[in-house]
C-alpha cells in the first residue's frame, strides 16, 4: 500500500510535467487554454491524492480551489478574452517547437540534479514531488519566455503557480490560510493582467509583446 | 520430443500472425466505416484483395532493377520474422531468446530501408517523395523507439520481450516512466504504420501520402506481398504494446494447452481493442501537415527521454 500510494503520487506529479510539455507543444491559443485547464485538473487530482495519503482534510479544500478556480473560471474567462480580442484564429510563432522541447528536457534534468541531493533527507513522496514541481515551475517560466503573445504568457504564469501549489502540498505542514491567500492573490493578478491586456491592445493594436520593444524611450 | 513440440508452438505463432494480419486490417476498416455511419466492406475483404492480387500479372517498369523485384520479398521476410518473434499468446517460446527489442527494431529498420530503396528505384517523382518523407520521419521515430526500449529495459532489467512481459505480470506497478513510454510507443506506432495524423491509409494519389507513394509502382503478387507486410507491421505494433504494457492473460513458460488457448483468446481480444481504439482516435483527429509531423514524432522522442529521466527519480530511494 505504501508503495502504491508513492507510485500514484509520482504518476500524478509526472502527469503534470507531461501536461506542461503539452502546453509547450501547443501553438494555437484556444488549444493552449484547453491544455491549461487539463493542467489544473491534474493538479487538483494530485493534491486530492496527497490529501488522502497524508490524511490532511484541508488539502481537499486546496484541490477544490484548484479545480474551480483554475480548471473552470480562469480558462473560461481567458476563452472569452481571446474571443473578444479576436485573436482566436492566430497561430503563434514560437521559435521552433523542437528546440523549445529540448530546452524543456534540459530544465527537467536540471531540476532533478538540483533537487534530489538537496532534499535527500526528506521522505520519498516529498522529494519526488519537489523535483517534479520544480520542473513544472521551470517549464512555466520557459513558456513565458518563449511566447510572444501576452495571453500565452499569462498561461505560462498560471502554470508556474500550479507548480508552486504542487510543491506546497508535497511538503507537509503548509497552513490552509497561506494557500487560500496565494490562490486569491493569483486571481487578483489575473484580473490586473486582464485589464493590462486590453490597455496594451488599445495602445498598440496588438497583444504581441514584441511590439512593446519598438516604443521604448530613448531609441530612434 | 519436447524440442519438436516447442518448435511446433513457435510455428503456430508464425502462422497465426500471418493469418490474422489481414483480418485485423479488415476489422479496422469495418469499424472505421461503421463509426462514419457507412456500411463498410466485409472483414474478409483484405483476404480477397490479396488473393486477387496474387492471381494478377505483375507488371514491371522497363528500368526496374533486380532490387525492385526482390525488395517485396525482403520486406515481407524481415517483417514476418519480427512479427513472429514478438510474444503474442505465450511468453517463453522456443525462439524467445531472439525476441530482443533491439533486434526487432533493427529488423523493422532494414525493412524500411528496402522499402525506401524500392520507392526510388523506378525513378518516378512519387516514389522519391515517399521515400524522402519516410526517411525524414524515420530519423525521429527510430531514436524515439530506442529511447522507449531503454526506458522499458531499465524498468524490467532486460530487453528480451518474454522477460519483460513476465516481469510486468509479476511486478505490476504504476510507473510514470512506463506511462510516458506507452504514449511514445503509440505515437511511433501511428507513424510507422502510416495511420491518420501522419498519413492516410485510405487514400491514393494524394500529395501528402507517404507509404502509398513508395509502393505505387508495384502490382500483382509484389503488391500483395507488400500489403501483407504492412498488415503484419500493424499487428506487430499492437502486439508489442499489448505484450509490454498489458501482458495479462498470456501463457507462461510451462502452461499447458489450456493456458495457450486462453492466451490466444485474450490476444485476439487485445488486438481488437487496440484496433478499435486506434480507429476511434483516427476518426476524432484530422491528418496533420507533413511539415508538422516531425514535431509530432519529436514528441515521442521527448517522451522517451523524459521517461528515462524520471526513472532516475523513482530509482533513487
Amino acid at each position: 500500500m505504501e508503495r502504491f500510494s508513492l507510485d500514484a503520487a509520482h504518476l500524478l506529479a509526472g502527469g503534470m510535467v507531461l501536461v506542461s510539455f503539452m502546453m509547450l507543444y501547443q501553438n494555437r491559443l484556444l488549444g493552449l487554454l484547453n491544455v491549461f485547464a487539463a493542467h489544473a485538473v491534474v493538479l487538483s487530482l494530485s493534491v486530492a491524492w496527497q490529501a488522502y495519503v497524508q490524511s490532511a482534510p484541508h488539502l481537499f479544500v486546496t484541490a477544490a480551489i484548484a479545480l474551480i478556480l483554475k480548471a473552470i473560471i480562469i480558462p473560461v474567462a481567458l476563452h472569452h478574452m481571446v474571443l473578444r480580442l479576436g485573436v482566436h484564429r492566430d497561430i503563434e510563432t514560437v521559435g521552433g517547437i523542437g528546440p523549445t522541447m529540448l530546452m524543456g528536457i534540459g530544465l527537467v534534468a536540471l531540476s532533478m540534479v538540483v533537487m534530489l541531493p538537496a532534499a535527500a533527507e526528506a521522505d520519498p513522496i516529498a522529494r519526488e514531488d519537489l523535483a517534479l514541481a520544480l520542473s513544472v515551475i521551470l517549464l512555466g517560466l520557459l513558456i513565458m519566455v518563449t511566447r510572444q503573445n501576452a495571453i500565452s504568457q499569462i498561461v505560462g504564469f498560471m502554470s508556474l503557480e500550479n507548480g508552486l501549489v504542487l510543491a506546497a502540498t508535497g511538503a507537509r505542514g503548509m497552513p490552509l490560510v497561506v494557500e487560500i491567500s496565494v490562490a486569491f492573490s493569483v486571481l487578483v493578478a489575473f484580473i490586473v493582467i486582464g485589464v493590462f491586456l486590453f490597455r496594451i491592445r488599445e495602445r498598440f493594436d496588438t497583444i504581441d509583446t514584441q511590439a512593446l520593444d519598438d516604443f521604448r524611450e530613448g531609441r530612434e | 520430443m519436447g524440442l519438436i513440440l516447442a518448435i511446433l508452438v513457435q510455428g503456430i505463432q508464425m502462422v497465426l500472425v500471418l493469418a490474422l494480419a489481414p483480418g485485423l486490417i479488415g476489422f479496422t476498416r469495418k469499424v472505421k466505416a461503421r463509426l462514419l455511419r457507412r456500411q463498410g466492406p466485409s472483414v474478409l475483404q483484405p483476404y480477397r484483395d490479396l488473393l486477387r492480387l496474387v492471381r494478377k500479372e505483375a507488371v514491371l517498369a522497363d528500368n526496374a532493377s533486380w532490387l525492385f523485384r526482390n525488395a517485396p520479398y525482403l520486406i515481407f521476410a524481415t517483417t514476418w520474422v519480427a512479427a513472429a518473434l514478438v510474444p503474442t499468446f505465450a511468453a517463453g517460446l522456443h525462439f524467445s531468446w531472439a525476441a530482443d527489442l533491439i533486434a526487432i527494431t533493427a529488423l523493422l529498420g532494414s525493412a524500411r530501408f528496402f522499402l525506401a530503396l524500392a520507392g526510388m528505384d523506378i525513378g518516378t517523382a512519387f516514389g522519391g517523395i515517399g521515400s524522402s518523407r519516410e526517411m525524414l520521419f524515420a530519423t525521429l521515430a527510430e531514436p524515439a523507439m530506442i529511447m522507449i526500449v531503454f526506458t522499458v529495459a531499465l524498468v524490467a532489467g532486460s530487453t528480451q520481450l518474454s522477460t519483460v512481459a513476465e516481469f510486468m505480470v509479476d511486478h505490476s506497478t504504476l510507473r510514470v516512466s512506463l506511462g510516458l513510454a506507452l504514449i511514445g510507443l503509440i505515437i511511433v506506432a501511428l507513424t510507422e504504420n502510416a495511420r491518420v495524423p501522419v498519413d492516410n491509409p485510405a487514400t491514393h494519389l494524394e500529395l501528402t501520402m507517404v507509404h502509398e507513394a513508395m509502393v505505387l509502382e508495384y502490382s500483382g503478387r509484389h503488391l500483395a506481398v507488400i500489403e501483407l507486410a504492412a498488415a503484419l507491421k500493424l499487428l506487430l505494433y499492437i502486439s508489442l504494446i499489448a505484450c509490454i504494457f498489458v501482458p495479462w492473460g498470456m501463457a507462461r513458460q510451462n502452461d499447458g494447452v489450456l493456458g495457450m488457448l486462453v492466451g490466444v483468446v485474450t490476444w485476439v481480444g487485445k488486438l481488437s481493442i487496440g484496433g478499435f481504439l486506434m480507429v476511434l482516435f483516427e476518426t476524432a483527429i484530422a491528418k496533420m501537415r507533413v511539415f508538422r509531423v516531425p514535431e509530432f514524432v519529436g514528441g515521442a522522442l521527448m517522451l522517451g527521454l523524459l521517461g528515462t529521466l524520471l526513472l532516475f527519480v523513482s530509482r533513487s530511494f
